[in-house]
């Protein structure tokens, strides 16, 4: 069965279409559905496997980024939600759409009801930045990232991204359940500091996954390499192969296939 | 108003989280020399309107303004973070009918927690201040820190926030011009802002005594803005008397005459929609236009770039029936940025505070619409000071057969998008006007605030809208707003327009301040009557407001009724074709003065450093790095490139499709200092520059065609119309030779400062070259980083003695009347066959040699690589034979490239390069020096690459 994925688009949502080549390229037959029509129910989340919340500047941030699309699933689609959830179904927030997860209730754990515990806080240099980072992936139980033995190297772009977990209980939770997935790295091997860590991030976390490893959420931008033409250093290091990202979306279709 | 019903919530970051927004503003102080600011703590506020249970209330700071982690809350009090007798506190709020995007975006949030009752809502910030701050430095961090008095204003205890509600208001008003003098008609045009001078005020009372009657408001508001400067382009499409000669139409003589020459057929509309059209694949073809937003700038400069990128990217939104933005351009001139806040003149901005608002405004705007900004340029003058200079552009993806437009009579008007509020009235007229020390007050309305949001939420639902096939004919609402849209728009066919039924954001305008306001983020379609169900469905269905507000006739008259009324008729042919064509005189002398005679220094590595951390040449990575470059994916080459994604790309590459490798070259080129000495070598430089930058990444001049955007003085002066000429007429020149169209343009002239004592400050000629090119395949792409040591390093092109506007000569104090100029013919050989050996790969690097010269080019090239080099100079060519080896080193001969070429190449690569000047003069190597040895064997330059790369970032490492 190829599965079908479901694109989030609200207004402000501004990285749909390539999150929609991605998973089309993995395999994937995408839907991009605006949110209006879940809310409506003209769109029915249950035909849908994987469920990604792309990139942006939902309702322009303005608030603090991604506030308001998080409070409507949290208030009203929550239901909707924790079903697609509990049927073993996948979510993944990039960027915007992880500030979503954190704001709703999706990350650390699936729970409506929980208090905010984590956020993404303003950058540490005060500013929107566009930079290519390199992205250690931990093991553990995360499905997007399975059998990714190397660095990573993605772009992030954003002004809001300094991931700040509210106290020292549920850093170590995250790190007991093993939900740290993807951590900044210097490329130097030496202390990761800014601009490797490009936002200030406590323990240079830039994504985590729920306990199950069904919902991720991460700062950088994997839809921005699916090529190799995309990554920066290609014009020194030549072309060779797929980009660092599509494996993701190869990893998240594959779980419906196997 | 009963002030229980007023809610007030204010937030403060939590100790310990960085509060950002306080850290400007202290450093912001440090920087306008006030040294008694020792802490500072911001707040945002948030006013409620509405009877709100205290349990809401809570609700609503709990679940929806605050964040818990980083941010405590109060509702109805102030947070008193300090008790010091030396406290200060100040709060700021929009004016009124100012845009405020989050209180909108509240509203909406307030409703999805399900409370209703809240009816307006309205933004503020407050600021405490600790230290011992005098009240003249109060004042000066209000005005020049944490306000700009033309949209906001310092909040008043007991002030009122909310207003009333205010009636709808009408009254007919009639003008009366029929009778009057010369000296009244004129009277007329100034008092009522409409920039028309008397001859053609004279046409317009004419065209009233024939219909026998006065003209409404709204009749003469519609023609000044149709006949405006900005609109009409009545300069450059006038009569203009040059060397005894009478040149009718300049633009028609030069710009168009060699597009239409040219006659390339991959030209698809050219010149006459919102946006130039060029073939891209089978599928698509791509549009561009870039536009300036400079006046608007001057006086707001976050809002001022804001909506002009906002604006620019409706023109290909609004061309043919609608194209995908894709990428944005931006190149800016401001005043230095080191200048003293008292050597500014009165009434102007201080070009850092101006440079970091337009930055942020572009910013903001672009990457909240999901558009990728990967190409622009910075240029410090101190003739910018007065008028700083904001180009902005778009690119396209427009599927082929979405290209044209049908206007046919019977379709319904539909305004889609944004409301219309009262900003931006007169933004067309004012623009014809030059800036005084008095413009912040007076053009007040002129201001204008983006909602990128809006206009996402438009262009996502106008592509939906264009694939169905839901209407016939699109345009934006720009400069002179609903009128200048319908009345071009329908200008084959006419227009009835019910101006009551116009969405406003708020109540008590007028029906002639509806007609022209500028309020942004609004296109107009025309929508077949059997689509209209169809298409207000799809737009509720995102948000999107759209109304019917007329149709489309077919008596070629535009007709415009408040309720039963008629308030305005006039006919298309009057209004399109009425403008009489004024005389204007120009004249051009060429400047002359004697160079200075002095010794070459011995060593040159100081003159490197200085050159390499001028502003004009320095890193703009704090620009660039604010900007989202690699937003929709298909980002191949970016403005930063290198070992350390830190150096300065030549040009921009961009796959519009992600399932191809087909992709688009953007690059531009900039020249002001040429201007007053030579605008016609100005010219040819300034498109050379943009090809060449085309060319150094990989790209040829088959299908690269060139935007002009023409920023002047005031073209009434006779001058300055000159420099125009020369400049237009170079512009004809060279793109025939190098066989590359023009596609599209614009012109803002009247960019002149009054000062105190009357004096009137032009900026410097400065057309801006905007080149774009479609690559067959990306991953044929050059960067300008050294790539190994061992490989060979190639100059292509001749050096000239050509110092005029020099940076070696500016350091030095001097000036030479010799500008560079280009050889088209060769140079368009260099180009073809640089071109074609990239195309083989040949080529490991290659990046043009332009401000600072070879020296300036091989250190970025060094720097940007990780890698050193050794240079020789004896063999570069040049002209003449016994130039001095600093000339050669610093001259800016245009047409010039530095290439890395691999041992095993170049045999291949000489013979490509066979016809052209070129000469192997060093080598890259793994230590990390730059050595250049002089003609004698000399050392010139010997410096380590990381010192001068240093020297290059530190500028404007803000």
């Amino acid at each position: 069965m190829v599965p079908k994925v479901l694109v989030l688009r609200a207004a402000g949502s501004n990285c749909d279409f390539e999150t929609k080549f991605a998973f089309d390229k993995a395999g994937a037959q995408t839907d991009l559905v605006h949110v209006n029509r879940l809310l409506s129910d003209d769109t029915k989340l249950d035909q849908y496997q994987i469920l990604a919340i792309p990139g942006g500047f939902t309702y322009g941030d303005d608030i603090s980024a991604g506030k308001i699309l998080a409070n409507q699933l949290k208030y009203k689609l929550a239901e909707k939600l924790n079903k697609f959830y509990r049927d073993g179904k996948l979510i993944i927030g990039i960027c915007n759409g992880f500030q979503v997860l954190v704001k709703a209730g999706l990350l650390p754990v699936v729970d409506f009801m929980a208090e905010q515990s984590i956020t993404l806080s303003n950058n540490d240099s005060g500013k929107f930045e566009d930079r290519w980072i390199y992205l250690n992936v931990n093991d553990g139980p995360c499905v997007f990232t399975r059998d990714i033995k190397k660095i990573l190297y993605f772009p992030v772009a954003h002004a809001e991204g300094k991931f700040v977990p509210n106290d020292e209980t549920v850093l170590n939770s995250l790190k007991e359940n093993n939900q740290i997935v993807f951590q900044y790295i210097s490329p130097h091997n030496g202390k990761t500091e800014y601009p490797d860590n490009p936002n200030g991030s406590i323990e240079n976390i830039a994504g985590i996954c729920d306990p199950s490893g069904r919902v991720l959420g991460l700062m950088p931008h994997p839809e921005r390499h699916l090529d190799p033409t995309n990554n920066p250093l290609w014009t020194r290091k030549g072309l060779s192969g797929e980009g660092d990202g599509l494996k993701l979306f190869k990893n998240a279709v594959n779980y419906f296939l196997s | 108003m009963d002030l229980q019903l007023i809610t007030r919530i204010e937030l403060v970051t939590k100790p310990g989280f960085y509060d950002s927004e306080a850290q400007n503003v202290k450093s912001g102080a440090k920087d306008l020399g006030i040294r008694s600011v020792e802490k500072v703590y911001s707040y945002d506020v948030s006013y409620l309107l509405g009877e709100i249970s205290k349990e809401d209330k809570i609700k609503i700071a709990e679940n929806l303004l605050s964040d818990k982690v980083t941010q405590e809350y109060l509702i109805d009090k102030q947070f008193e973070m300090v008790h010091s007798k030396d406290h200060w506190s100040v709060e700021i709020i929009f004016n009124r009918g100012v845009t405020d995007m989050v209180a909108e975006t509240t509203l909406k949030g307030i409703t999805d927690l399900g409370i209703s009752g809240v009816r307006e809502a309205k933004t503020a910030r407050r600021y405490d201040f600790i230290g011992r701050i005098s009240d003249s430095e109060k004042n000066q961090i209000v005005e020049k820190l944490l306000m700009n008095k033309v949209i906001e204003h310092v909040v008043v205890p007991g002030e009122t926030i909310f207003f009333p509600k205010m009636e709808d208001r009408f009254e007919l008003v009639h003008v009366p011009i029929l009778n009057a003098d010369t000296d009244a008609l004129l009277n007329i045009s100034r008092e009522r802002d409409l920039f028309l001078n008397l001859e053609e005020m004279q046409v317009i009372q004419n065209h009233f005594r024939g219909l026998d009657r006065e003209p409404t408001d709204v009749e003469l508001e519609m023609l000044a803005q149709t006949w405006s400067e900005h609109c009409s382009h009545k300069t450059l499409t006038g009569l203009i008397e040059y060397d005894g000669n009478i040149i009718d139409n300049l633009l028609k003589n030069t710009i168009f005459k060699v597009t239409s020459e040219l006659n390339k057929s991959w030209c698809v509309s050219v010149f006459k929609d919102n946006a130039g059209i060029i073939e891209f694949d089978d599928d698509y073809n791509v549009c561009f236009k870039v536009e300036t937003h400079n006046h608007p700038s001057a006086m707001e400069p976050y809002g001022g770039a804001n909506t002009g990128i906002g604006g620019v990217i409706r023109d290909p939104m609004g061309t043919g029936l609608g194209a995908k933005p894709i990428i944005n351009t931006d190149i800016f001139c401001f005043g230095p940025v080191d200048i003293k806040h008292s050597d500014l003149p009165k009434g102007v901005l201080h070009p850092k505070r101006v440079m970091q608002g337009v930055v942020a405004g572009v910013r903001d705007y672009g990457n909240r619409m999901g558009i990728p900004t990967s190409n622009g340029s910075i240029f410090f003058d101190e003739r910018y000071l007065g008028n700083p200079l904001v180009y902005c552009g778009n690119v396209g993806l427009i599927p082929v057969d979405k290209c044209e437009k049908t206007i046919v009579p019977g379709d319904y008007i539909l305004v889609v998008g944004g409301r219309t509020g009262r900003d931006g009235i007169h933004g067309a007229t004012a623009s014809s006007g030059e800036l005084h020390t008095e413009s912040e007050g007076t053009w007040s309305g002129a201001v204008q605030i983006g909602n990128p949001i809006v206009e996402k939420k438009l262009v996502d639902t106008l592509l939906q809208a264009r694939d169905s096939g839901l209407y016939r004919a699109i345009t934006d609402c720009g400069a002179g707003g609903l009128s200048s849209a319908i009345g071009e728009l329908a200008e084959t066919t006419g227009a009835e327009v019910q101006l009551d039924k116009v969405p406003l954001k708020y109540h008590g305008l007028t029906y002639m301040e509806i007609w022209i306001s500028e309020a942004q983020e609004r296109m107009v379609i025309f929508v077949p009557p059997d689509k209209v169900k169809d298409a207000l469905e799809l737009f509720a269905s995102e948000d999107v407001e759209a109304t019917i507000i007329g149709k489309t006739t077919s008596d070629k008259k535009i007709r415009l009724f408040y309720k039963d009324t008629i308030v305005g008729e006039m006919d298309m042919q009057f209004l399109h074709k009425g403008l009489p064509r004024t005389i204007r005189k120009a004249k051009w002398e060429k400047p002359e003065f004697t160079e200075e005679k002095f010794e070459q220094p011995a060593e040159l590595t100081e003159y490197l450093h200085k050159i390499l951390s001028s502003p004009n040449v320095c890193s703009k990575e704090w620009v660039i790095r604010q900007y989202d470059h690699e937003v929709q994916g298909g980002s191949v080459m970016k403005p930063l490139v290198g070992e350390k994604n830190d150096g300065p790309g030549d040009a921009s590459i961009t796959r519009p499709r992600l399932d191809s490798f087909k992709a688009v070259i953007l690059s531009n080129g900039l020249n002001p200092k040429y201007g007053l000495l030579d605008p016609y070598a100005m010219a040819v430089s300034s498109i050379d520059e943009a090809l060449r930058n085309i060319i150094a990444v990989g790209g040829n001049l088959k299908r690269t065609a060139l935007l002009d955007n023409f920023c002047w003085g005031n073209t009434n002066k006779p001058d300055r119309l000159g420099g125009l000429v020369q400049a237009a007429q170079a512009c004809y020149d060279a793109a025939k030779v190098f066989e590359t169209p023009f596609i599209s343009g614009k012109d803002s002239l009247n960019n002149e400062y009054q000062t105190e004592n009357g004096e009137s400050i032009a900026i410097p000629p400065t057309l801006l070259i905007s080149a774009i090119s479609v690559m067959e395949d990306a991953r044929k792409a050059v960067t300008m980083d050294l790539k190994e040591p061992g490989n060979l390093l190639y100059i292509v092109g001749l050096t000239n003695y050509e110092m005029g506007g020099s940076h070696y000569f500016e350091l030095l104090g001097k000036n030479s009347v010799s500008v560079p100029q280009v050889n088209f013919e060769r140079a368009k050989k260099i180009f073809n066959d640089l071109s074609s050996a990239i195309d083989h790969n040949y080529v490991r690097s290659c990046h043009d040699c332009s401000e600072g010269g070879i020296a300036a080019a091989v250190a970025e090239m060094a720097f940007s690589g990780g890698f050193g080099a050794t240079l020789a100079m004896n063999n570069i060519p040049k002209n003449p034979m016994n130039m001095r080896d600093d000339i050669v080193l610093f001259s800016e001969s245009n047409t010039r490239f530095i290439v890395e070429v691999t041992p095993e190449n170049k045999k291949l690569y000489e013979e490509k390069l066979a016809d052209c000047p070129f000469a192997e003069i060093g080598k890259v190597t793994g230590e990390q020096k730059l050595i250049i040895k002089g003609s004698n064997g000399n050392i010139l330059i010997n410096e380590d690459i990381y010192i001068l790369k240093e020297s290059w970032q530190k500028t404007l490492r803000w």
